[in-house]
Formats: structure tokens, sequence, C-alpha cells
């Protein structure tokens, strides 16, 4: 390939920053102790564990005995979810009603179905046009056996921001715990656990420039989940499994550097994500998805009439540009996705989706040369496309 | 990578894009609420069929498969188009994706419409074997059901 490769994915997942492998790599080699052993030889592991958590805590405004490391945002979404369920069910509620809404994630949502399976009743809110949950929604919802909320903090595919603080508030009122999946937030934007008034936050540490296989679930005190996972007792017995030492502290590392340049970051990708959002929501039957201002910095996302999601990524990856799309035939299933569907957009619109994310090592020439190569992929579908009329510019479809 | 060297080949470079002006068969299968509609342009000279060409709204796999029937078809007989399957296409592009494999169905399903199309044209009968499962619907797409 003959171009340079432009990464516009960092809601996918991000390279490891210098600063967290730098941390991370004396917990391969030199400190590997197993941090439950007694010797002092693994006390530099359980120190560091423990500075990693503190560090990680402060950056949400948590305490650090209100973290607790899993091996991603999917174990921590899945635990809080039947981890409440269990807690219930241990105070002798064995069903109860859970609110969520229809663009969680499938860690989210594939666990909430499970729970339905098992005899709880889950009501899906609705989003608007543009993504946002309406908080008067979720309070009209709750029933006397609301045992939980789960709202996320930003969603992964259109990058709207949720009204959390407000959900937490409604929450909090009511007496019902609130989770947030805020996988996409964490890092990204500022996150106060305390002033989003949220009992359980997760968040995982590749999504801001940690490794892969770490996350952790935030449980506000004195709040205690049944563990998910049983064994050695690890975590205070809530998790157990040797801790991955090296992933926290890559994780909570990546997570200060991002905490501390996030404001002047924010500016920039701000910047560059508008300057997308200018450049191709303009384009003939194309559209942003998503809020146009309550949106996470660096993700534009777009849908463009007459072209499918899937064949846009192959050609823009053959000119060097990593993205994503929402489209069917970019996962096994032949829906598009449920974010795009409970947008309110049609089938055929959705398959059309587009979703760029930038990140730390995006300069403004890679966004310039982005805004050069997609226009000219689309027309370039569109004119082999038989639901695109050239002459008059437009999709054959009437939805 | 997702797909064969083959796919990607006939996917960044498909052969015979685009449309004849007096064609003399033209099918569309698919839909768009699936996300993939094809639309195949037979010249046919005698029992030959001497030009194809297509359009495809759709996937990566979409596009070559399409890509790859109307080579496969082009200077064959009406006889011989008429036994292409989809498994041969797959089979061209070295394999699909199983969850792609309905790609290959369609493109063997619009050169079947455009071909019925021929026959329609001309006021004969359609043979049996050109018929498609939803021929009454205005896009078949019985890959997706």
């Amino acid at each position: 390939m003959s171009h340079p490769m432009i990464y516009a994915d960092h809601a996918a997942t991000t390279a490891v920053t210098d600063t967290a492998l730098n941390a991370m790599l004396p917990h391969f080699t030199a400190a590997y102790g197993n941090p439950s052993s007694l010797y002092r030889f693994a006390q530099e592991g359980k120190t560091a564990l423990e500075q990693a958590r503190a560090q990680l805590a402060s950056c949400l405004n948590a305490r650090p005995e209100e973290i607790y490391f899993t091996s991603g945002g999917t174990e921590a979404d899945n635990w809080a979810l039947r981890g409440v369920a269990e807690l219930m069910a241990l105070k002798g509620k064995s069903t109860g009603h859970i609110i969520t809404t229809a663009i969680e994630h499938h860690a989210v949502l594939h666990t909430a179905q499970y729970l339905e399976k098992k005899g709880y009743e889950v009501t899906y809110l609705p989003v608007d046009r543009d993504g946002l949950v309406d908080p008067a929604a979720v309070e009209q919802a709750i029933r006397p056996d609301t045992i939980l909320i789960s709202v996320m903090a930003a969603n992964n595919e259109i990058g709207t921001i949720q009204p959390i603080q407000e959900i937490g508030a409604i929450a909090r009122a009511n007496k019902i715990l609130f989770h947030t999946d805020a996988v996409q937030a964490v890092g990204h934007i500022p996150v106060d656990v305390e002033e989003w008034q949220v009992d359980l936050l997760s968040l995982s540490g590749h999504k801001f420039g940690g490794p892969k296989g770490i996350g952790a679930l935030y449980m506000k005190k004195p709040l205690r989940l049944p563990p998910l996972i049983q064994g050695g007792g690890q975590e205070k017995g809530r998790r157990s499994g040797t801790e991955n030492v090296p992933g926290a502290v890559g994780m909570a590392a990546a997570l200060q550097e991002a905490a501390e340049g996030m404001e002047a970051e924010n500016v920039r990708l701000a910047a560059l994500r508008d300057k997308l959002i200018d450049g191709l929501s303009v384009l003939p039957y194309a559209r942003l998805t998503g809020h146009p201002t309550r949106r996470l910095p660096g993700t534009a996302s777009f849908v463009f009439e007459g072209v499918e999601g899937e064949a846009l990524l192959l050609h823009l990856d053959a000119k060097g540009i990593c993205a994503s799309s929402g489209s069917a035939c970019s996962s096994a299933s032949l829906d598009p996705s449920h974010v795009l569907l409970s947008i309110g957009l049609p089938h055929a619109i959705a398959h059309g989706s587009l979703r760029l994310s930038l990140g730390a090592k995006n300069p403004e020439e890679e966004v310039d040369y982005i805004l050069e190569q997609v226009p000219a992929v689309v027309s370039y579908l569109r004119e082999m496309s038989p639901v695109w009329d050239k002459e008059a510019g437009k999709p054959t479809w009437e939805l | 990578m997702l797909y064969s060297d083959k796919v990607m080949d006939h996917f960044e470079h498909p052969r015979n894009v685009g449309e004849i002006a007096e064609a003399d068969g033209v099918g569309q299968v698919g839909n768009p609420k699936c996300g993939d509609i094809m639309k195949m342009y037979l010249k046919i000279d005698g029992d030959v069929i001497t030009d194809v060409k297509f359009k495809t709204f759709g996937c990566g796999s979409a596009i070559a498969t399409s890509s790859m029937a109307t080579e496969m078809i082009k200077g064959k007989t009406i006889a011989e188009a008429m036994t292409l399957t989809n498994a041969a296409v797959a089979e061209a592009l070295d394999g699909l994706p199983a969850h792609k494999m309905h790609c290959s169905v369609l493109a063997e399903e619009a050169i079947k419409a455009a071909l019925a199309d021929y026959y329609r044209r001309k006021g004969e009968e359609v043979p049996a074997e050109l018929r498609l499962p939803c021929e009454e619907e205005e896009h078949c797409c019985s890959a997706c059901h």
C-alpha cells in the first residue's frame, strides 16, 4: 500500500501510550511477583496495584476502595447488571424491573436480555433522533419493583453524550441503583462519579491509551455486589483471579495522562471533528448521526445514502484510512446497527454508515486527507449503485 | 483480512460495471432494507450473451460476486448462463465467508432475473429454472429470509 496509515478508529481501540507502556514494563519482568504472595519480592506488585487503584479513583473523583479491576468493560457491564440482580435475589427479590436504553453496547443489552430470560422485566427506553435519552422518560419508567437503571454515558457508534447527571439525580431521588457504561467517556470527557450520582460505572483501559484486557467497575460504598467470578478471593473477595498488575498500572497511567491533557486535547480534537462534520455532512444525501454538539470530542459519524458501509470501509482501507461502520455487512448480522435504527434511520440508510473517531495521533493533515478521500469513495460507489440516480443526483428510493 | 485476494481484486477493480442502454434483458434482485441490490443488464445475440453490465449497492462481496458472475457468463450461451450456480461464483472467487454466501446467491438470482426478463420481452414463456422464489415481489430477497 502506497498510502500512509491513518488511524481514525479510536473508539474501537487505541495504541498504548509511551507513558503507560513504560509504567507497565517492569511488571512483566523485574517485578513479576504475585501480589497475593507474602514475601517482600511480591510487595512491589501489590504496591503498584494499589497505587494504580488510587490513581484511577482520583481521576473519577472516587475512593480507591470503590474501584474493582476487571478484564475489561464487558466484564464490568456484566457484573453490574447481573450483580445487582443477584444482590436483590439474595435479599429475597428474585424478580424485578430494570430500565436501560435501546442504544446500549451489547455488553449491557445482551446481559439485560439474559436477565429477561431469567424472569426480570426490562424497559428499553427509546432515544430521540440525536440519540439522546429523555430523563423524564427514565422517571416515568420507574416502577415500585425497579432494581436498576443503566444508561451509557456516551454512545460508541454516534458519540452522543447522555444527560447522566440528570438521570443520576432521578435515580438517587427514587433510591434506585444507577449504573453507567462509561467505556467511551472515561479518558475522553470529564467523569465525576459524585457529580453524576452513579452507583456503578464501567470503564475499559484500551479506549484511552491503556492496554487491552483490563478495565474496572466503580462501586459506590457501601454497595457490594456479589462476585461474578469465583476463586481465590482477590479484590476483597469480589473479583477473583491473579491481578493483572501490568494492565492495571498501564490503565491508570494512561488515564492520568489523558485526564491531565484533556482540556487542551479536547479543544484540538473537537475542532478536527467539526471540520470532518462540516466537510462530510454537507455532501448530498449525507447526514451527521448523533447529537450535533453533545458528542464525544473525537467522534464524527455519518450516513451516506445509496452507499453500503462495508464497501465504503474497504475502499477507505485501500486509501490507508481505518474507520468503522454500523452496516449489517460489516458484521455477521443482516440488520444494520441497533443504534442507527433507534435514532430513526430506515434500514436502507443505516447500511450506509461511517464512523470516524480521532485521537491523539491524528494531525490536521490527516483530517484533510480523509476529507478528500471520503467524498471520492462515496461518489465512486454511488456511480455503481443501482439505487442512485446519477442525473438527478439523488437516491432512487422514496423512504 | 476477511476476503480472499480474488474477492478483493474484483471488489477494487470490478469488471463490467455500468448499464447497457438498449439491453435485451434487465434483472434486479435484492432489497434496500437488506443492504444489497444487484442489477444486471444483458445484450443477447441469437443465444449468446455478447455483453453484460452490472450495478450493485452492497458490501465488498456483493460487488465482487456481481463482477465475477458477469465475467463467468460473458460470451456464453443462455443455456450455459442458466446453469451458473452461486457456489460456482463463490468458488471462482476462492471462497466467501459463510455469512457472505448470500451475496453469491443474489448474483446467481440477478442473472436469472435478467434472463427471465429477456424471455418476457420476447413474449416467450419464462423457463421454469429461471423463476425466482419471490418473483411476485418487485425486489427479490430470498437470501435474506
